[in-house]
């Protein structure tokens, strides 16, 4: 079944609004850690928790808020990554949408726990209607007191303000953000030094995604020591997963950490199954940056072991065999689905979105589009399959950013696991020219 | 003092130096090349990714390696630090990667290039580049840009290494042009009809490392190994005076700032200096000037320095 | 081949007076008061939203250079960000903006479909406006929507969950000229039940 925490009561009626959010135990978590708790006192527990982000990375929260620097003396500010932009994720939008103050109470907390004064959610430009709401809850908040100067009369400040994005995926990138925050161009800084020691204005800052924020309430609130025996191993936690794709039950769902792949994908509480009764062919389980595994490898581990919904169990076997637990996004393809097609399709999303700044990501990515456009039209030819791979190898490592590696793994990883479909494409080109998503069923692409 | 280790020869150099500076230290052939860093432009670098360099100990306390590659003009070194350049097979692969990406759209001008003889993307490429290319697709070509009677853009030779950006933000009171649009389509643009001209403007040409943005005020545009460049000065009232006048006999041809081994300028010269002093007379002339050794001026010969097959197709045209 | 010319286009000054009215100056204030003393510029990006929206729906010159003005800007600095985001236009576009989603989980899902009858419904191929400069028709990246897809954004509304139908019925809405309303949100519950 499904463990809340972020989406705790989430189907209550009104629970967008403050009054409402606070029958149902909203904002307790705030008194508790202002009137009782030291800052530092705070950060332990997250690190108790073991808590990590979820907006990609999976760095243990905990340790970040530990890395700001407090000695500088200059303002710190707290930054919620709402950029929400990652292909196969739409977690954030549901959540800030609909328990906006979910967030708001873990911001407060965490904005205490880190000394800032400051903050800002940082929410894509497309989500008019999600800024609508947030700013709503704000103003909500502000007017009861938990915003502002003093907040419940504990002599902490914080003013929170939602910050629109205008269409650039980059700029879920924390530095990219931060650069776009001040008003700039979404291009990345690069690093050293880290956003924790020099982030917005050159200031000691922590980014962190809407969903690690969501959390820290309920931390604070049950401890750390409870939320870590949630969960599997180092995958401690809940974890919100957006299901896509070619299933039955497309959604949002809150996963207690070490849920079978099996049942995510099977039960009738999650997917729900394939949609028309076809079969799985394969599954990209973190967001289109990560690895695109076939049935057998994302069901069960190489070594035969089941595989599991958790940050260790989605990426063991590395990347010759496994994937990772990324944001969540679960994009689940059918026995139809072409993918050379879907790889072409993501190799656009990257050259579109890449910043341009570095070389191999800039040129790369280009690169990259042009010779997958090639092979799903029937021009490619079979050195173009080794050409790719290879060109996927030297964006990768080498750029300012990780999207020249997000942009790389879905190119090597789909030709690793579906060589033979690359190969069909360029050896059938009269049979592939005119067939779209999901129309493969006439073709035999084992021969 | 911090001690680094490069490809195996140590120095010791002030804390905050970074790993492409304690490498000009030591100099010779285990200096990163690069491309967008500038010393000179604050910013400037860790784009372009050419000075890549490989670090196999972080520090003496820690001695752990960074697992990824470095760009040796952003990082600064630590005590006890070792790096790999040359001596790295991952980092001369990465270099030659980084320089195919760099040449994939680059437009093979060079025999109509006014930079050619004196363009780091040439020497870089002849240094550090692949001989065959697998680049079958359209090269990216932009609309020519007029930014005025100065200096001319040929925007298709531009490799984004953003070094004009900063220089006409650091230099000049009024930046006009900056980087458009993203990603792959990004371009150096005024956006609207603007010519970029102030005191320093010209500065941008010599920050330029390949033929985007040259002189055009350049007399009977000429190759440059067909020119004595002599070091020369005057008493400028608004900047150094310091300059190199490029010569064709006893006719000065063209003006730039001095050029150090590593192609950077770092007495900046103002417009009047650059386009309006084109006379012997003008200038106190110092001696002839001592060229970076790994540029093709020296060389003296065109042949030499292009990169055999990427540049083949346009060999009958240079004979 | 994707097209690989860029028309480097410059654009030109028409010199027309622009300004915000008092009401939208005042709003604009708070939103620079959310920032820290001499960080206005951190309001560019809000800024430039509320200018497309009030001044037609896209940006020109002369409004880029008023916003500009307005944080103590250089106008370049305007131009640098506004060509960044795919957000801001640069070209006047119709008064109902359909933006498909193109990516991944939307194509799978039928998104193709979409952007294909809607090419045929307005006669435009996408990229183009109608000539009675009622849509425009774009393809966008991945709307953070993909539980519910297809999907496509009209101006400011998602519409989610579309097949064919629901292309006709929105069209024939906006079409009679009715203000653009927010879409019936369907949850993924409601949608399976
Ligand atoms: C290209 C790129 C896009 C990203 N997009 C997002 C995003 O949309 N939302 C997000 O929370 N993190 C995103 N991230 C991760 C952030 O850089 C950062 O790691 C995260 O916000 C940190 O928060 P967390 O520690 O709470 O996960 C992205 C990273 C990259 C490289
Ligand atoms: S990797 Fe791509 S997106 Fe990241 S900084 Fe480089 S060009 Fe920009
Ligand atoms: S025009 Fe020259 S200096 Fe400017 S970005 Fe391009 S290559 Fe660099
Ligand atoms: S010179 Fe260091 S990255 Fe360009
Ligand atoms: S792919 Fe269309 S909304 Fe995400």
């Amino acid at each position: 079944m499904e463990r809340k925490i972020v989406l705790e009561h989430i189907d209550v009626e009104g629970i967008q609004h403050l009054d409402v959010y606070r029958q149902h135990g909203g904002y307790l978590s705030l008194k508790k850690a202002l009137k009782s708790m030291t800052p530092d006192e705070v950060v332990t527990e997250v690190k108790t928790a073991g808590l990590r982000g979820r907006g990609g990375a999976g760095f243990p929260t905990g340790m970040k808020w530990s890395f700001i620097d407090k000695k500088s003396g200059n303002p710190r500010y707290l930054i919620c990554n709402a950029d929400e932009s990652e292909p196969g994720t739409f977690k954030d939008r549901y959540l800030m949408q609909h328990i906006p103050h979910r967030l708001i109470e873990g911001m407060i907390c965490a904005a205490y726990a880190l000394g800032a004064n400051k903050a800002y959610i940082y929410v894509r430009g497309e989500f008019k209607a999600v800024i609508g709401i947030l700013n709503t809850a704000i103003k909500e908040a502000y007017a009861a007191g938990l915003l502002g100067k003093n907040i419940l009369g504990s002599g902490f400040d914080l003013d929170l303000h939602v910050h629109s994005g205008a269409g650039a995926y980059i700029c879920g990138e924390e530095t990219a953000l931060i650069e776009s925050l001040e008003g700039k161009r979404g291009n990345p800084r690069l690093k050293p030094p880290f956003p924790a020691i020099k982030g917005l204005y050159q200031c000691p800052t922590v980014v962190n995604n809407v969903e690690t924020l969501a959390n820290i309430g309920w931390i604070v609130n049950n401890g750390g020591e409870e939320y870590a025996k949630i969960g599997i191993g180092r995958s401690t936690g809940t974890k919100l997963i957006s299901a896509c794709g070619n299933i039955n039950k497309p959604g949002v769902y809150e996963i207690e950490l070490g849920l079978p792949v099996h049942e995510f994908i099977y039960s009738n509480d999650y997917c729900g199954g394939i949609k028309g009764g076809k079969e799985l062919k394969a599954v990209v389980p973190g967001g289109s940056s990560v690895p695109i595994l076939p049935k057998e490898l994302i069901l069960k581990t190489i070594e035969g072991v089941d595989r599991l919904m958790s940050y260790e169990s989605l990426s063991e076997g590395g990347f010759i065999s496994g994937s990772m637990l990324g944001s969540g996004g679960f994009i689940v393809f059918d026995e139809d689905a072409c993918i050379v097609r879907n790889t072409y399709n993501f190799s656009r999303f990257y050259h579109h979105e890449s910043c341009g700044q570095c070389s191999p990501c800039r040129e790369g990515t280009s690169w990259m589009e042009s010779v997958l456009h090639r092979i799903e039209n029937g021009q490619g030819k079979t050195k173009d399959i080794d050409l790719l791979v290879s060109i996927a190898s030297k964006i990768e490592g080498n750029t300012i950013c990780p999207l020249g590696d997000a942009a790389s793994w879905p190119v090597a990883a789909a030709i690793r696991h579906f060589r033979h479909e690359f190969e069909f494409h360029v050896n059938h080109p009269e049979l592939i020219k005119n067939i779209k998503h999901g129309n493969l069923e006439k073709l035999d692409v084992k021969n | 003092m911090f001690k680094v280790t490069i490809d195996n020869q140590s120095i010791e150099v002030e804390p905050g130096t970074t790993i492409l500076q304690a490498a000009r230290k030591i100099g010779g052939e285990i200096v990163p090349p690069a491309m967008c860093y500038h010393s000179e432009l604050k910013n400037s670098g860790g784009k372009c990714r050419t000075c890549m360099v490989k670090v196999v100990q972080g520090s003496a306390n820690d001695p752990r390696p960074i697992p990824k590659l470095v760009a040796s003009c952003r990082t600064e070194v630590m005590d006890g630090m070792v790096v790999e350049n040359i001596t790295s097979p991952q980092v001369v692969d990465a270099r030659k990667a980084v320089v195919e990406f760099l040449l994939l759209n680059h437009p093979l001008d060079c025999p109509v290039c006014d930079q050619a003889g004196e363009c780091d993307l040439q020497n870089l490429s002849y240094e550090h580049g692949t001989n065959a290319t697998r680049f079958e697709e359209e090269k990216r070509t932009y609309d020519k840009v007029d930014i005025g009677n100065l200096i001319q853009f040929h925007p298709n030779r531009c490799i984004l290494c953003y070094r004009c950006i900063y220089a006409a933000d650091q230099l000049t009171d009024n930046r006009v042009h900056g980087v458009l649009y993203r990603g792959e389509k990004s371009e150096i643009s005024t956006f609207i009809h603007q010519a970029i001209e102030n005191d320093f403007s010209g500065n941008i040409i010599d920050v330029c490392p390949v033929g985007a943005l040259t002189d055009k005020t350049f007399r009977f545009k000429n190759r440059v190994w067909f020119l004595k460049p002599m070091d020369a000065h005057r008493n400028c009232p608004t900047c150094s005076g310091k300059v190199t006048l490029w010569y064709r006999g006893d006719e000065v041809y063209r003006v730039t700032g001095r050029k150090d081994v590593y192609g950077e300028v770092h007495d900046f010269i103002c417009n009047e200096c650059r386009f309006e002093k084109k006379n012997s007379n003008d200038w106190t002339i110092e001696g002839p000037r001592t060229v970076a050794p790994y540029s093709v001026i020296n060389q003296n010969h065109y042949k030499k320095v292009v990169i055999p097959s990427v540049i083949n197709p346009l060999k009958e045209t240079m004979e | 081949m994707s097209e690989k010319h860029f028309k480097h286009k410059l654009y030109v000054k028409e010199n027309k007076a622009v300004a915000f009215s008092p009401t939208t100056l005042e709003k604009i204030n708070t939103i620079i008061s959310h920032y820290p003393e001499g960080q206005q510029k951190s309001a560019l990006i809000p800024v430039l939203h509320i200018a497309q929206e009030e001044m037609g729906g896209s940006l020109n010159v002369d409004i880029m250079e008023y916003v500009a003005s307005l944080l103590s800007i250089t106008p370049i600095e305007v131009f640098e960000v506004a060509t960044f985001y795919s957000q801001f236009y640069l070209e006047p576009v119709g008064k109902y903006v359909i933006e498909v989603c193109q990516t991944g989980p939307c194509a799978i899902c039928g998104g193709e479909d979409i952007m294909a009858y809607l090419e045929e419904k307005l006669e435009i191929k996408v990229g183009e406006t109608t000539s009675d400069g009622l849509f425009s028709l774009k393809a966008v990246e991945c709307l953070g929507a993909c539980g519910s897809a297809p999907v496509m954004q009209v101006n400011t509304e998602f519409y989610e969950f579309l097949d064919l139908t629901k292309i006709d019925t929105i069209l024939a809405e906006l079409r009679s000229k009715k203000e653009l309303k927010k879409p019936e949100e369907q949850t993924w519950k409601e949608r399976l039940s």
